[in-house]
């Protein structure tokens, strides 16, 4: 099923011609002639659609909000600030069908009363920003932006403004910060952008994949919608597969899918015939799902019930060999690196927090650890200005719930199960296996491991850098972790 | 008006209250370290987050509006919780060496690690490597004591617009410092120590320098000679436990002579000859067709701004020094000679409320030498010399009074003024007055000038003519004056204003950036009030009625904007890049 992703792959994206003959601008030519601005908000309150940016927000109270303010100038806002690792749904929708992003934002324009629009692009999506300027062409050209649309008499165009690269500059008041020139830092909410936003003025501001829905809503009606998916959450959602899975990509899903589904029909299952571990979604504000959740339907509310979040999509798949300490260390790690350092519970709490994760998978930790972890968890929740230091606790408080064994086993035994913590871990050759064919001993890139021809070799673990090299070259399974 | 309950207490709050005062109208305090009352809500400490009964959505009470039913919890155990891990993950970022702090005893996080009685730290500690920036000779900046809330940073950016400091680098890289890490010295920083008052920890202070004096003191070939400028008989008394707006001066006269300075002055008579020859300047240029308006340049913090952000309005300035260099001045000539001391032995202190005070004092070469030596030697803030007032074991409280020495101690009502917003104006209008008319003004209060709006503007009718006038406090509100006034110039155009006081701090030197801690609306007001309280017990209200300014003109100056006057009483100003090599 596909709403949003309907034209990718199937027209030719800096054509107009071919999104207009696929249906495209029919929706907004019917709300320029045919419908209300209430009957467009109506329209999508029918369909119940929800924000696609992570948190779910209704999009027509977003609308309606800044609808109702009587300030004479209003702006309508595209976040393109896509930057959850591995995510790339929003590129792709914008790659592949650009016009759906342009229609949706005008007909947002008339509906609220705005004339302006921005798209907060990344500069690290040249091609989607290249058809993104050639789409507004086109459009402008065929007097589908800019002065008087269709002989509507309603005026409205769109421009482009380029992000640096910062992920928190997908946080909407950071990006409308950013659009006006500021460091991209949170502002305290209230005010919501819908009243007060883009400097200062009544701001509606969506994520791509949200737009990419509106059209299809205003073609085919609220109700068509709401048929699709759960009662929590209607419509379908794109995900970003990766990870130790056969088949990657992005799939777009009705709302209700199971992660089993996605999994194993669509994604093929667990690549190399290894074993389901977890499967994280919501990138670095999300949480990990574990086998027994396999067959909770995924919507909105569905995730947030056992732990994760649906965050903008990203779906990354572990297998036994993946320890999820580490996992835990790694997307803390990106939120550390990427929190704006304005407020003190994310700032200083997110590097504590990760502090304490090396310490244990250098086989430092303590019993203390847990406690502290989940005191600092907790402030970064309630204490963080924005949703990423609000969330960015959640990856390690999902997998200690999860596997509190695989935490123990660091901490207390000092052991890493999946044999990934190098501090952890050491290579042993097991002498009943190893028939001294000096093959590792050869390839060691340090000298550690030496024996007689035909005897079995040894590993000097003071010298041992643990790269894994003599377990590769070992064609008799002598080489272990322990 | 608003109704709801701030843990189970009804309070009725005007609309636009945050949760945050309508709290604290209910007798409970929120803690905080970002929120300034100066300030809009930033957001950044995270300590005054609270609960709604019945919502899962946590506020930050400094941010969110009172709204009628609202039914807030602002402490609970889980709040005390998150409040004292955030507050101890604050502490893993700060240094625990209190003693060795500017602020001991006087910050904010300090005072909230009492109140949570945080007895370890339970964190690693992380301190930052930054090294202590001293460039300015005024202001130090000491990043490894940042907190990182953001006051300085606002304060720079929305009250002054000056746009020194900046948050540089992210996440826990973050430091507050000049765009590029340059040094303080070679930003467009004007030295007026706001983010020093508004700071809630050590991370900025003034540049100590009481050895200067104290060793001045013990110098038996040194005189020392001190002047003090108006606002610091109206704060000092706050770092002894006094009101704020207690009038203390006589006081600190005998404070000085027990710490061994052997003439005591006051800035005062400096304000009142600044009005003599401000005022003539502002006559010559309204009969002579001269550049107009004429802007105030008492302010050495608007001095450096107006050199770096309006240079095409440098002639607008009235060449006359600040009261102060005046003083300074008139101390090495005038009162040398006449008391038979080689001015080469003088050692001319001031103190004053103010930092950009400390580096006025060299800021214009032969002028800040007019008397052939350096007019001012040293300047100390009002925190500086109290401290030094308590280190020689003096009880402030209880000093008994004594009087300034003569002939330069002497002043009026006008000049005591100069330390509030608008008095600069208002003594101006009173002499000026005087110097049109030949009349002296029946009531000398100029209530229009007067009060804490951003920008005052009015006319006064001085016989047949009306003189506009505007006041300014708060250097970011200068920008929509100025601007107006070089649209004007740049289009040929007369000015619609004649005569402009600028203070680059908010209600004046009463607030300035040397004052006592804990500044705020409420204590500006009441410092204000000392001040027009010491001007209404004067027996004299305008400059020209002081007998010694009389006297020094007939003996030694001639008149106002003689060649004399000229030569050690008005300066210079050049343009200056905002970015120093």
């Amino acid at each position: 099923m596909r709403i949003v992703l309907r034209n990718c792959g199937s027209i030719d994206p800096e054509n107009i011609d071919e999104y207009i003959a696929a249906g495209g601008y029919k929706a907004l030519e019917k709300v320029l002639f045919e419908m209300t601005p209430d009957d467009v908000i109506g329209e999508l309150k029918t369909a119940g659609l929800r924000g696609r940016g992570g948190a779910g927000f209704p999009t027509w109270m977003k609308w309606n909000f800044t609808k109702q303010e009587t300030d004479p100038v209003k702006y309508v806002v595209c976040n393109a600030d896509e930057g959850d690792p591995g995510a790339y749904m929003d590129r792709s929708t914008l790659e592949g069908d650009p016009h759906s992003v342009l229609e949706a934002m005008t007909i947002c324009g008339h509906t609220v009363g705005a004339h302006q629009g921005f798209i907060y692009i990344r500069a690290e999506y040249p091609l989607a920003i290249h058809r993104l300027e050639v789409a507004m062409k086109q459009a402008r050209e065929y007097g589908l932006l800019g002065k008087d649309i269709l002989g509507s008499g309603f005026d409205y165009d769109i421009e482009i403004r380029l992000g640096a690269g910062a992920f928190v500059c997908g946080e909407e008041t950071a990006l409308l910060q950013s659009i006006e020139g500021h460091r991209g830092m949170p502002k305290p909410r209230p005010p919501f952008p819908a009243s007060k936003g883009l400097w200062g003025k009544p701001t509606v501001i969506n994520n791509v994949e949200t737009w990419a829905n509106v059209a299809q809503i205003i073609t085919n009606g609220g109700e068509w919608f709401a048929s699709i998916g759960t009662p929590d959450s209607h419509g379908t959602k794109v995900f970003a597969l990766t990870g130790k899975i056969c088949n990657s990509g992005l799939v777009e899903v009705p709302m209700g899918t199971t992660l089993r589904e996605i999994v194993y029909d669509i994604g093929g299952g667990i690549a190399h015939g290894k074993k389901f571990k977890a499967v994280q979604t919501g990138g670095p504000s999300g949480g990990v799902i574990t086998e027994e959740n396999l067959d909770t339907p995924i919507d909105f509310g569905g995730l947030q019930k056992i732990g994760s979040m649906m965050g903008s999509g990203g779906m990354i798949v572990m297998d036994e060999d993946d320890c999820i300490v580490d996992v835990a260390k790694f997307y803390l790690n990106f939120t550390v690196d990427e929190s704006c350092g304005k407020c003190a519970p994310c700032r200083i709490g997110g590097k504590s927090l990760y502090n304490i994760l090396e310490k244990i998978t250098q086989g430092h930790g303590d019993e203390n650890d847990i406690k502290q972890i989940e005191q600092i968890a907790h402030a970064m929740k309630i204490g963080s200005l924005c949703a990423l230091g609000q969330t960015a606790p959640n990856p390690v408080l999902s997998t200690l719930h999860y596997f509190p064994e695989e935490y123990k086993a660091h901490i207390i035994d000092k052991k890493c199960p999946s044999g990934k913590c190098k501090k952890l871990i050491s290579y042993e050759i097991n002498p009943s296996k190893c028939i001294g064919c000096t093959a590792c001993s050869r390839k060691c890139p340090v000298g550690a491991i030496s024996g007689e021809v035909k005897k079995p070799h040894k590993i000097n673990g003071n010298v041992c850098i643990k790269c894994g090299v003599c377990k590769d070259t070992c064609k008799f399974s002598a080489i272990e972790i322990h | 008006m608003i109704h709801l309950t701030i843990q189970g207490i009804e309070v009725e709050v005007a609309e636009g209250t945050t949760v945050l005062e309508a709290a604290r109208k209910a007798g409970i305090r929120i803690p905080t370290l970002c929120y300034h009352p100066d300030l809009k809500p930033f957001g950044s400490c995270g300590l005054c987050v609270c609960k709604q009964e019945g919502s899962a959505k946590i506020i930050r009470a400094c941010s969110t509006p009172a709204a009628e039913g609202m039914r807030i919890i602002t402490h609970d155990q889980d709040l005390y919780n998150v409040r004292r891990t955030i507050l101890e993950l604050t502490m893993s970022t700060h240094p625990s060496s209190c003693l060795l702090c500017t602020r001991n005893n006087k910050c904010e996080l300090q005072k909230l690690a009492i109140e949570y009685g945080v007895r370890e730290q339970p964190f690693e500690v992380r301190l930052a490597e930054d090294r202590k920036d001293r460039s300015t000779g005024a202001v130090v900046l000491d990043p490894e004591k940042c907190i990182k809330c953001g006051r300085c940073i606002q304060v720079c950016h929305e009250l002054q617009g000056v746009y020194a400091l900046e948050f540089i680098g992210r996440g826990d890289h973050t430091t507050m410092s000049p765009a590029a890490k340059l040094p303080l010295g070679e930003s467009p920083c004007i030295k007026c120590g706001q983010c020093i008052t508004h700071c809630p920890v050590g991370a900025i202070y003034e540049q100590d320098q009481t050895d200067g004096l104290m060793q001045a003191i013990a110098d038996p070939q040194k005189v020392v000679a001190v002047q003090m400028a108006p606002a610091v008989r109206v704060a000092i008394g706050e770092e002894f436990g006094l009101k704020p707006g207690e009038v203390t001066t006589k006081k600190l006269y005998t404070a000085l002579r027990r710490l061994g300075i052997d003439y005591v002055f006051d800035t005062n008579f400096g304000a009142d000859l600044t009005i003599m020859e401000e005022g003539y300047e502002l006559l010559d240029r309204i009969k002579n067709n001269g550049v107009m308006p004429q802007l105030t340049s008492c302010c050495p913090g608007w001095i450096a701004y107006v050199e770096e952000y309006y240079p095409e309005l440098l002639e607008n300035l009235s060449s006359a020094k600040s009261p102060m260099m005046m003083q300074g001045a008139v101390t090495k000539t005038y009162w040398a000679e006449k008391a038979g001391i080689d001015k080469k032995n003088i050692y001319s202190v001031a103190i004053m409320p103010c930092t950009a005070k400390k580096v006025e004092i060299r800021r214009d070469g032969e002028h800040a030498a007019s008397s052939g030596e350096w007019d001012v030697d040293l300047v100390l803030t009002t925190r500086e010399i109290a401290r030094l007032i308590a280190s020689r074991g003096l009880d402030f409280k209880n000093l008994p009074d004594s009087e300034a020495d003569s002939p330069i101690g002497e002043y009026t009502g006008a000049g005591t003024i100069f330390g509030v917003t608008g008095g600069v104006m208002e003594a101006a209008i009173r002499t000026a007055y005087y110097g049109l008319t030949g009349k002296e003004l029946a009531d000398p209060e100029i209530h229009l000038v007067r009060g804490m709006d951003e920008v005052k503007r009015g006319e006064v009718d001085v016989e047949s003519r009306k003189v506009r006038v505007a006041v300014v406090h708060g250097m970011a509100n200068a920008k929509g004056l100025l601007d107006r006034i070089l649209e004007d110039k740049k289009a040929g155009r007369p000015s619609d204003v004649d005569f402009v006081e600028i203070m680059a701090c908010r209600g004046g030197c009463i607030a300035g950036g040397g004052q006592p801690y804990g500044t705020d609306d409420d204590v500006r007001k009441e410092r204000t009030e000392g001040l027009y309280e010491d001007d209404e017990k004067s027996v004299k209200r305008c400059s020209h009625q002081n007998p010694s300014i009389q006297k020094l003109y007939a003996d030694y100056l001639g008149e106002p904007l003689s060649e004399k006057a000229h030569h050690l009483l008005h300066t210079e100003y050049k343009p200056s890049p905002l970015y120093k090599d």
